[in-house]
């Protein structure tokens, strides 16, 4: 029986030494080690055994599975490595080849240029305040001072609705700025608390309609954001701050500003403010046209005129203004040549962003 | 408006700055500079200053004056001539071919040399017979045999104007051998006139600008210098009267009168002039009025005095005032004149009465552009007895223009209501350099400086003789402000502290009339004690300004000129001392970004459109063969646009989704695939008040459900669950537990379109676009699209948050089971009744096989679900899990019949 046993574990680890790959050894496991096997088959035989013979041919029947187990398990461990070098081996891809593309949704770029003027300027404590695009004429010029046939009114040519209205102030227009949200947002707050209202920190967002043919320079609609600051204490140097840390936040902490005397019917004194082009450092380049300077907004101080019928008293307040078009930025920042490519939606300028 | 430099230079000195300087320190006073256009002067050395700069330099040893003296005839070319020259060292003879020499030639030696612009040998100019400005430098060259290296200019190749016709004629100051760019070298500015810089439309304006600015002296002219010696005859004050009908249109009219002129080209510097600021020089006396108008600011205009006279005499001569009228109308006893007492009382009083008054509607005049302008009743006329003669403050009549005979001038000068002169203006579009400044506000103040002054050029260009007197008809002075400004008022709105002895220098500076006062401290409260020894200025605009308003807004208008003069870049920036103001948010728009954050997670892409559109491009959205469209024009209103660009934007619009429909349809063949969104507003009109704006939310996706890859080439297109599947994940991000039911709507498949509902209020609809709507456009695959009221939704998401279940601990047992229903039953009742039934067990459901076939039956289907029953106290068994399923079968066997297939 101990010789059978050699022979046993002879010819098992032969048998086992030739293998080489992993369907083989398992045919291997079931037939020198599985529950019918040779060895195994001895310890089912142990009872017809004599007593001195037991022992001894169980401890050899036992050395001989400790050392096939422990031999198929360095073969097992010994194929599933070359089988690993074989595979790593031939599984080579060509990374070059493109990827299996994936569906990106994407906000419009004006939509993504708006929200980053007016996280800025939330942050600056402007709470954003929006107001209709069809106003009336009053809103949108004479309350902010510029009277029918006003020489203002050529600044910004305009869409008339035709309701058959005849009172100058009850014609309604497309707003032709976003200014006429000053005078909302003034009398809905001065309302609630006619004697003391309270100070007033607001971007107004919102599309603009302008009467003018559509061309690769003009639109007859695109964004504005207004700004508008009323307080007790504001002057123009708190305007001249205040827009240059905006500027500093949009376009990058060294961006400079000037400011240069300019006309708006609702302000007084009324600015533009230019800053430096970023394109070019202020080097001069084609985007800034060799200035170096870049019309990025009109600002100014609240006319008196414009609080008043805002019912803030402009004896006891101050405040400023400010506009700009945020197409503009995204013209001069991405070198875009035609506006038309904002509303014209063409899939191809969209996915650029 | 056209400044230049040489015609700045008569009132200010701007030794030490350069050109460029002077368009920086303009611009930055918000006079901005657009161009420069360089007429000799030396261009900039570097191009980094941020203007637009064309034109050219005249070379100093190149370019100067010369003097003909003889012009003779060229050998061998009938249209040449050969001129004898001096150029200051050396005689030349300079081949021409220049008409205005013709008249000299072969004459001999000429009494007077003609003055002219030389170009030596080697010179830079502009070539004269080229189309545009082409520059070229002078060769010796042999023409028709005569050895040519040189010539004598026109404007046109010294860049002075378009002017080729003949060479320039200098003015007998000009010096032979002087430098041409010191004698007339130029550079003209191009200034933006702001609808407040009404005093700027002119080069005495823009220079006191200059001197303001630079802190030098303006130097005025003196309006009276040439009037003495000039003078002479009857007054005018004799000979006419002015009658003004409505101060309000006219506050003021004045008039002279000029005699025996002599009708001849002005002289050369003032035609160069006339030409550099765009003016075509005419005459003397035209050119004058223009001149004067450039010069100082007021349109003038000139009458042939003879020609009213005769006008006059042809009408009748007694004239009954209006009053007289009013006393026959109320009731007053009739009365008897004697004529020949009123025709004797009329030949010792005015023959010339000029009046202005509103046009009677249908009123006609020719225009001096040869056009007959048919009047309304806000025109303005100056007439005499005979009628209108011009539109006042626009254009002159043609009849009673200044021709070449001419003799006797009627100047007139007066000030009109702008806005008034702006609607005429627009009314009958003429624009023109009057109606320009008229329309933005001249002082009548400048009327009698005008007068003044243009009468003197008149003299001096025509020998004319000035007759004694103005006539000055005033009726309107306008309001004089007296502005008071506190040191205390500069900080307040512009935070700085300037003294008042400063402010009233930078304002004298601009002509303001300033006083520094002590404060009566009597009105003074008592408690105040601190104000006590406070000054305030007193400040009165210059009667040049009509843009200086009074009280708390004539501060502000005056703080505008402090701050300009002391420079904007000068004041320092602060940040806002004042309380952060309420911080109230903005829930309906942050609500609206969140919705297009949630699209664009879910793949799609945002788009904005023209909210303009048509009636009829709307209309697409209903099928072509149904009446339904018509219905639709007959019910949709629309806020419609008076003015508009193209009939294709007449109206604005009341779907978004057409909107986002015509993107999909032009993207069709440029994009395989598209899956777009639009947020933003209708417009529906009510009566008389202003529209409603509500928005609305659109979805339209078309093409193909999976990109295709290199290794995949999968042509599944979006069908309705695609798009349904997207609703529900906007819906879900939205924590809205809706509903769809199946819905009916014109534009969309009648057996594909859902409804979603919040209990039984309807957010929107969605679905696969209608066959025959699809047919309205070009689609390249079926489109499915989506429609919500935006409205409707923002408001009901959850404001401060939505409840979290809590997450178990313990294993879950999953579970298949598949049941047999009838076809008609919709899918999300059996999934109902299963959630129901498994109650808070059962932690999720879902649908992962339809299946039909003939073993299970005609007008059956089985719906197959994976369960997965968890609980939040403990380890599920199977027998607690079979035990849930049990009591869903049952409840599914009850209610809808089905079968638990095996």
């Amino acid at each position: 029986m101990l010789e059978k046993l050699n022979e046993i574990e002879k010819e098992s680890l032969a048998s086992l030494a030739a293998i080489e790959d992993e369907s083989a050894l398992e045919t291997w496991r079931v037939a020198n080690i599985g529950r019918s096997s040779p060895v195994m088959s001895v310890f089912s035989q142990m009872g017809s055994l004599s007593k001195e013979e037991r022992p001894l041919v169980g401890q050899r029947a036992n050395q001989v599975k400790v050392a096939l187990e422990k031999a198929f398990a360095e073969k097992q461990e010994a194929v599933k490595q070359a089988a690993l070098a074989r595979s790593l081996a031939t599984e080579k891809l060509d990374v070059t080849l493109p990827g299996r593309p994936v569906r990106r949704g994407r906000l419009h770029p004006a939509t993504q240029n708006l929200r980053r003027i007016l996280d800025i300027l939330a942050e600056m404590g402007f709470q954003v305040y929006t107001a209709r695009d069809v106003e009336s004429d009053e809103y949108n010029f004479q309350l902010l001072n510029i009277p029918p046939h006003h020489p203002a009114r050529e600044m910004q040519d305009t869409f008339y609705i035709d309701t058959g209205e005849t009172d100058e102030s009850r014609k309604q227009v497309l707003r032709t700025h976003t200014s006429p949200g000053q005078i909302r947002a003034m009398r809905e707050f001065s309302a609630a608390n006619p004697h003391n209202p309270p100070p007033i920190r607001i971007a107004l967002p919102g599309m603009v309609y302008r009467f003018e043919q559509i061309t690769a320079r003009s639109e007859v609609q695109f964004n504005q954001v207004e700004g508008l600051v009323v307080g007790e204490n504001i002057t123009f140097g708190d305007l001249k701050g205040t827009l240059s840390d905006f500027v500093r936040r949009m376009f990058g902490q060294n961006a400079k500003t000037r400011f240069r005397a300019s006309y708006f019917p609702f302000t007084e004194p009324s600015a533009e403010m230019d800053v430096e082009c970023f394109v070019c450092g202020g080097k001069g380049c084609g985007i800034c046209k060799n200035s170096g300077w870049l019309e990025i907004l009109g600002c100014g101080m609240v006319h008196p005129d414009v609080l008043q019928n805002g019912g803030y008293d402009p004896k006891r307040y101050t405040g400023f203004a400010f506009g700009m078009g945020p197409e503009r930025q995204l013209l001069l920042r991405h070198k875009i040549t035609d506006i038309r490519y904002f509303w014209g939606n063409d899939m191809r300028f969209l996915e650029q962003f | 408006m056209k400044l230049p430099i040489s015609w700045l230079k008569d009132y200010v000195d701007i030794s030490g700055l350069e050109v460029i300087d002077l368009a920086r320190i303009l611009t930055s006073a918000g006079l901005e500079i657009d161009d420069i256009r360089f007429a000799g002067l030396p261009l900039p050395s570097r191009d980094d200053h941020g203007f637009k700069v064309s034109g050219i330099a005249w070379d100093r040893e190149k370019l100067v004056v010369a003097e003909i003296y003889e012009v003779n005839p060229h050998p061998n070319a009938d249209r040449l001539t050969l001129c004898d020259l001096f150029d200051g060292k050396d005689r030349h003879i300079v081949l021409t071919g220049a008409p205005n020499l013709y008249p000299y030639k072969g004459i001999g030696k000429l009494e007077k040399p003609i003055k002219v612009a030389y170009a030596k040998e080697g010179s830079t100019i502009y070539d004269g017979h080229a189309d545009g400005l082409v520059l070229t430098t002078l060769k010796r060259a042999k023409i028709r045999g005569v050895d040519s290296y040189s010539m004598v200019c026109s404007e046109k190749e010294l860049g002075i104007s378009e002017e080729h016709e003949g060479v320039i004629f200098l003015d007998d100051d000009a010096v032979a051998g002087t430098p041409l760019v010191d004698y007339m070298g130029d550079a003209v500015l191009e200034v933006s006139i702001l609808p407040n810089h009404a005093r700027n439309t002119n080069i005495l304006g823009l220079a006191r600008e200059v001197a303001a600015l630079t802190g030098r002296e303006l130097k005025k002219p003196n309006l009276d210098a040439g009037l003495m010696s000039a003078l002479g005859g009857q007054p005018v004050t004799d000979l006419v009267k002015i009658e003004i009908a409505n101060p309000e249109l006219n506050p003021r009219f004045t008039l002279a009168l000029i005699r025996d002129v002599k009708i001849q080209p002005s002289p050369y510097w003032v035609q160069r002039r006339l030409r550099l600021i765009g003016m075509r020089p005419i005459s003397n006396i035209v050119d004058a009025t223009n001149y004067t108008m450039f010069e100082i600011g007021e349109p003038l205009h000139a009458f042939d005095y003879d020609v009213l006279v005769g006008r006059d005499s042809i009408s009748p001569r007694i004239t009954v005032d209006a009053t007289n009228y009013a006393m026959f109308e109320i009731g007053e006893p009739l009365h008897a004149f004697d004529y020949d007492v009123l025709v004797g009382r009329d030949s010792i009083s005015p023959h010339i009465t000029i009046s202005t008054r509103t046009a009677t509607p249908g009123e006609k005049l020719t225009t001096l552009d040869g056009v007959e302008r048919t009047l309304t009743e806000t025109n303005v006329l100056v007439c005499d007895s005979a009628g209108p003669l011009s539109i006042a403050g626009i254009m002159g009549g043609a009849e009673s223009e200044v021709t070449d005979k001419t003799t006797n001038i009627l100047l007139e000068a007066a000030a009109w209501n702008f806005i008034n002169i702006r609607r005429t203006a627009n009314q009958h579009s003429l624009p023109s350099e009057a109606s320009y400044r008229f329309s933005r506000g001249v002082h009548p103040a400048l009327a009698i400086d005008g007068l003044k002054r243009c009468l003197s050029w008149m003299a001096q260009w025509s020998g004319g003789t000035i007759a004694p007197g103005i006539v000055d008809n005033y009726p309107l002075p306008p309001k004089e402000p007296t502005i008071e400004i506190r040191e205390s008022d500069i900080r307040r709105a512009l935070g700085i502290e300037i003294p008042l002895e400063q402010v009233k220098g930078m304002l004298e500076r601009l002509e303001f009339k300033c006083d520094i006062q002590p404060v009566d401290n009597s009105i003074l409260d008592d408690s105040n004690t601190q104000i006590s020894n406070i000054e305030y200025l007193a400040v009165n605009p210059p009667p040049i300004r009509l843009d200086i308003g009074t009280g708390i807004v004539g501060v502000a208008d005056v703080m505008e000129e402090i701050a300009r003069v002391y420079g904007y870049d000068n004041i320092p920036e602060t940040r806002m001392a004042d309380p952060l103001p309420p911080q109230r948010g903005n829930i309906s728009l942050e609500r609206e970004e969140r919705v297009r954050d949630i699209l664009a997670s879910l793949g799609l892409q945002e788009i904005i459109t023209h909210r303009m559109t048509a009636p009829e491009i709307e209309n697409r959205l209903l099928p072509s063969n149904n009446e339904s469209s018509n219905i639709r024009n007959s019910i949709i209103e629309y806020v419609k646009l008076a003015n508009y660009i193209t009939p294709e934007k007449r109206v604005m619009r009341r779907s978004v989704l057409a909107s986002v429909l015509n993107v999909v349809e032009k993207n069709a063949r440029i994009a395989e695939t598209m899956q777009v969104f639009e947020v933003g507003s209708v417009y529906i009109p009510v009566g008389g008040d202003l529209p409603l704006e509500p928005r609305r939310l659109s979805i339209a996706m078309t093409g193909k459900r999976y990109e295709s890859a290199w290794d995949s080439k999968l042509g599944v297109k979006f069908d309705f669950y695609d798009l349904k599947g997207l609703v529900e994940g906007l819906m879900d991000a939205l924590h809205l537990s809706v509903t769809y039911a199946p819905a009916e709507h014109p534009s969309f498949h009648p057996g594909k379109c859902a409804a979603v509902l919040l209990g039984d209020k309807p957010l929107g609809v969605f679905g696969e676009l209608h066959p025959l709507v699809a047919e309205n456009y070009d689609f390249v695959s079926p489109v499915l699209a989506a429609d919500f009221d935006l409205e409707a939704i923002l408001p009901l998401m959850p404001a401060i948050g939505h409840p979290v279940r809590p997450v178990s601990e313990f294993p879950p047992v999953l579970e298949d089971i598949a049941i047999i229903v009838d076809e008609n039953l919709p899918a999300d009742r059996a999934e109902a009744l299963i959630r129901q039934t498994g109650g808070k067990m059962l932690e999720s459901v879902r649908l992962f096989d339809v299946f039909r076939s003939e073993q299970i039956g005609a007008g059956k289907k089985s719906l197959a679900y994976a369960l997965v029953y968890r609980s939040y106290d403990g380890t599920l068994t199977d027998k607690d899990a079979a035990g849930i399923r049990t009591r869903i079968i049952k409840r599914l066997e009850m209610e809808i019949g089905a079968k638990l297939r095996s």
